[in-house]
C-alpha cells in the first residue's frame, strides 16, 4: 500500500504501562545508563590520568634524579682527567671508592688489560662491551651477610691508552621504589574504578527510578486518573522540585478538566432542556385531537429538524468530551472480531437493501483493549459513510494482526478521497461534496479520531484502488 | 397508575406531568431531591420518573437514600450526560432504566410502560405467545399457526423482545439497546430494515399482520383486533 499516511498523534489514555527493567537491551537504552556509562568513562579517565601524574612524579623522579647524579659524577671526573691526566684520575676514583658512603655510586678504572686500577667494583662486570656510551649492568652488593646482585645504571669511557673508566650506581633501591609505587597505583586504580562503576550504577538506578516514577504517574494521569501525583521523597532536590512542578501542574490541570466539564455538563444541561422542551412541546401538541393532518405533518417535520439539530449537538459534544478527556468510558479487553461481527450483523440487512455486499473478514482472537461502546460507534460510522458515498459494490470489514499492533480496516468501491482531501476530512464539519445535499453532519470521521486517539490508535486513510479504505490502528493487548 | 416526576425544571415537569395524565397517569410533581425523596418514601408510586441534577440533593444520592430505606419502586432516570459509564453509574444507583436528554415523549412512554410491566413481575416462562405466533424459547424455535417459521439468531432475540412487550410500542432506540447493546443511534435506518426482515418472516403468508410500525415512536408486536380480523 502505496498510499499516503496521515497519522493521527497519539493521546495515551489507555497505554499499556511500559516497564523500563523489562530486558538488558531495553536498559542500554535508557538515558540513565548512557548517563552512567558515560559518568564511569569520564571519572576511569580522570583517575588513571592522576595516577599517571602520580607515577610520573614519584618513580620516574627517582629515576631522573639518578641520571643527573651521574651526569655531575661523570662531568667531576672529566675535569679532574683534565687537569691531572690519569693519574689524578686513578687518585680520585680511588679516594671516592674508599668506604661506603651510601649513595650507591660504583667506580671501576681498569688498565688496557681489564685489571682494576681503582674503585669499589671487583671486577669489569661480564657481558658489558668495552667502550664508551651508557649501560646498565648488573654488580654484586653486599647487604648484611649475603651477596645479591643488584641493578645498576651508568656509563663507560675509553681512556686514551686504552685504559677503561665505568661509572654507575645501584639502582636497586630505585627500582624498588618503582615496583612498590606501580603496585599501589594499580590497586588504587582498581579501587577507584570499581568504586566508580558501583557509584555509576546506584547514581543510574536511583536515577531510573526517580524519572519511573515521574513515568508512571504520568501515565496513570494520561489514563485518566488526574488526581494521580508524584511521590515526593522530601530532600528537596530537584527531583523533588521537579515533581513538585509537575504536581503543581497536575493541579491545575486538574482544575482546569474540572471546570471544563463542569461548563461542558453545564452546557449539556442548560441547552439540552430548552432542546428537550421544545420536542416535548411539539409531542405533545401531536397528541392533541384537534390537530389537522395538515399541522401534523409540519409538526412531525419541525420534530425532524430538531432531532437533527440534537444530533449535531450531541455528535459536538461527544467529540469535545472525547478529546479533552473529560468523557469517561469504561475500558476493557476487546476482542476486535467480535466488535467487527456484531456491527456486521447489525449493518448486513440495509447494506443489502442498497445494493451493497457487506463481508466480513475477521482474523481471530485479535485483542485490544479499549470501550466496545466507542469502537461499535467509531465503525459504524464508518459502514454509515460507505453505506452513503459508495454508492454499491463490495464493502469489507476487516481485522487482522498488524506487526506489533491490531488493525480493524473498512475498504469501500466508491470514489474514495482524493489524496489532497484526506487530511481535511477530519476537522469538523467538513464535507467533501460541495452541494451539501446528502444527510449529515461533517462530524462522523471527526468522532472516529477523536475515538482512535483515545484509544492511542491511530487512522489512516489510503486508496483501495477503486475507493477508499480507512485502516484503524490499535496497539494489540497481548495476554 | 401513580408516578412520580422529579424535576427540577418547572417546564419540562409541566410538560412531563401534562404527556403523562394524558396517557392515563396520575402524576405528581416534586421539584428537588430532598422534596422527591420525602413523596417517594411516603410511597404509593407505581414508578417514578427523576432527574440527575437535582438541586438540594443529586438525583442519584436521592435514589440510593431511597433504595436505602428498602423501596424498590422502579425508577427511571433522565439525564444529559449520555456515556456508558453515566449510564452504568445511574444504574448502579439503584435506577432501572436511563433515558438521555432530550429524549421523546414517546420514548419516554414506551420505556415507562416496559418498567411498570417488568414491575408488575412476569413469571419465568419457557414460551412466549401472541395470538398464533409462538415463540419456544428452550429449542429456540418460532411457529405461527403451527407452520415452523426458520429465523436467524439475532431475528429470534429480536421477536423475543417484541414478543415479551407485546401490545406495546418498543422504540429502535430500545431495541438497539436490548437485542444489540448498542446505546447510540446509527444514521442509517439500520433497525427498519431487520424489522422489516422479521416482518416478511411472521406475518407476509398469513392474512393478519402482527408486527405493526407506529410512526413517529416505534414498533408494537400485537394480537389482530377483533374487528379488523373479521
Amino acid at each position: 500500500m502505496s498510499a499516503e499516511k496521515l497519522v493521527a498523534p497519539t493521546l495515551g489514555a489507555w497505554a499499556a504501562p511500559r516497564r523500563v527493567f523489562g530486558n538488558a537491551q531495553r536498559l542500554l537504552r535508557t538515558h540513565a545508563f548512557r548517563l552512567a556509562a558515560l559518568y564511569f568513562l569520564v571519572f576511569a579517565v580522570s583517575v588513571l590520568g592522576v595516577l599517571l601524574f602520580v607515577y610520573w612524579t614519584s618513580a620516574d623522579f627517582v629515576e631522573r634524579q639518578t641520571e643527573a647524579t651521574l651526569d655531575a659524577e661523570i662531568t667531576g671526573l672529566a675535569e679532574q682527567y683534565a687537569q691531572r691526566g690519569l693519574s689524578g684520575l686513578v687518585q680520585i676514583v680511588a679516594a671516592r671508592s674508599a668506604g661506603d658512603r651510601g649513595d650507591g655510586m660504583l667506580y671501576l678504572v681498569t688498565d688496557p688489560s681489564g685489571a682494576p686500577l681503582a674503585g669499589n667494583i671487583a671486577a669489569w662486570p661480564t657481558g658489558v662491551p668495552a667502550r664508551t656510551g651508557r649501560l646498565s649492568f648488573s654488580t654484586a652488593a653486599r647487604v648484611k651477610e649475603r651477596i645479591e646482585a643488584h641493578p645498576a645504571q651508568g656509563a663507560s669511557f675509553i681512556i686514551p691508552g686504552n685504559y677503561r673508566l665505568l661509572v654507575g650506581r645501584d639502582i636497586s633501591d630505585a627500582t624498588g621504589f618503582r615496583n612498590r609505587v606501580r603496585t599501589t597505583l594499580v590497586w588504587a586504580g582498581l579501587v577507584a574504578l570499581g568504586v566508580g562503576l558501583l557509584g555509576g550504577t546506584a547514581m543510574s538506578r536511583n536515577l531510573l527510578r526517580r524519572v519511573e516514577q515521574v513515568n508512571r504517574t504520568s501515565e496513570r494521569v494520561m489514563a485518566g486518573n488526574l488526581s494521580d501525583r508524584v511521590p515526593l521523597d522530601g530532600t528537596s532536590d530537584e527531583f523533588d522540585q521537579l515533581a513538585a512542578n509537575l504536581n503543581r501542574m497536575l493541579d491545575q490541570i486538574e482544575r482546569l478538566m474540572t471546570a471544563m466539564r463542569e461548563v461542558t455538563d453545564d452546557v449539556a444541561h442548560d441547552l439540552k432542556t430548552p432542546l428537550s422542551r421544545l420536542r416535548v412541546r411539539l409531542e405533545l401538541a401531536l397528541l392533541d385531537p384537534a390537530v389537522g393532518s395538515g399541522q401534523s405533518e409540519a409538526i412531525r417535520a419541525a420534530i425532524d429538524e430538531a432531532d437533527r439539530l440534537l444530533a449535531t449537538f450531541n455528535a459536538l459534544l461527544s467529540i469535545a468530551e472525547l478529546e479533552s478527556g473529560a468523557r469517561r468510558e469504561e475500558s476493557e479487553a476487546l476482542d476486535l472480531s467480535e466488535v467487527a461481527r456484531s456491527a456486521a450483523e447489525l449493518y448486513e440487512p440495509v447494506a443489502e437493501e442498497k445494493g451493497f455486499v457487506l463481508s466480513l473478514a475477521a482474523e481471530p482472537g485479535v485483542k485490544v483493549r479499549g470501550s466496545r461502546h466507542l469502537l461499535s460507534q467509531a465503525l459504524a460510522n464508518l459502514l454509515d459513510n460507505a453505506l452513503k458515498y459508495a454508492d454499491r459494490g463490495e464493502i469489507q470489514i476487516r481485522v487482522q494482526r498488524g506487526e506489533g499492533c491490531a488493525a480493524l480496516e473498512v475498504t469501500d468501491r466508491g470514489q474514495g478521497i482524493a489524496e489532497a482531501d484526506r487530511e481535511t476530512v477530519f476537522d469538523r464539519f467538513v464535507r467533501l461534496e460541495r452541494s451539501r445535499s446528502t444527510p449529515g453532519n461533517g462530524l462522523g470521521l471527526s468522532l472516529v479520531r477523536a475515538v482512535m486517539r483515545r484509544h492511542q490508535g491511530t487512522i489512516e486513510l489510503a486508496d483501495n484502488r477503486p475507493g477508499l479504505r480507512v485502516r484503524l490502528e490499535f496497539p494489540e493487548l497481548v495476554t | 397508575m401513580k408516578l412520580l416526576v422529579v424535576e427540577d425544571d418547572r417546564e419540562t415537569a409541566l410538560y412531563l406531568a401534562k404527556g403523562l395524565s394524558e396517557s392515563g397517569y396520575t402524576v405528581d410533581r416534586a421539584g428537588d431531591g430532598r422534596e422527591g425523596l420525602f413523596l417517594a418514601t411516603g410511597g404509593g408510586y407505581d414508578a417514578i420518573v427523576l432527574d440527575r441534577m437535582l438541586p438540594s440533593m443529586d438525583g442519584l444520592a436521592m435514589l440510593g437514600a431511597l433504595r436505602a430505606a428498602g423501596i424498590s419502586t422502579p425508577a427511571l432516570i433522565l439525564s444529559a450526560l449520555g456515556s456508558v459509564d453515566d449510564r452504568v453509574k445511574g444504574l448502579r444507583a439503584g435506577g432501572d432504566d436511563y433515558l438521555v436528554k432530550p429524549f421523546a415523549f414517546s420514548e419516554l412512554l414506551a420505556r415507562l410502560e416496559a418498567l411498570l410491566r417488568r414491575g408488575a413481575g412476569t413469571a419465568a416462562t419457557t414460551k412466549l405467545r401472541v395470538a398464533d405466533l409462538e415463540l419456544d424459547l428452550l429449542t429456540r424455535t418460532v411457529r405461527r399457526r403451527d407452520k415452523p417459521i426458520d429465523v436467524l439468531p439475532r431475528e429470534f432475540r429480536l421477536l423475543e423482545y417484541l414478543m415479551r412487550n407485546a401490545g406495546h410500542v418498543v422504540t429502535r432506540t430500545m431495541l438497539l439497546e436490548h437485542v444489540w447493546d448498542y446505546h447510540f443511534d446509527p444514521q442509517t435506518n439500520v433497525i427498519d430494515v431487520h424489522v422489516s426482515r422479521l416482518r416478511q418472516k411472521i406475518d407476509k403468508s398469513f392474512d393478519s399482520p402482527l408486527l405493526h410500525t407506529v410512526r413517529g415512536a416505534g414498533y408494537c408486536l400485537r394480537p389482530p383486533e377483533p374487528q379488523a380480523s373479521r
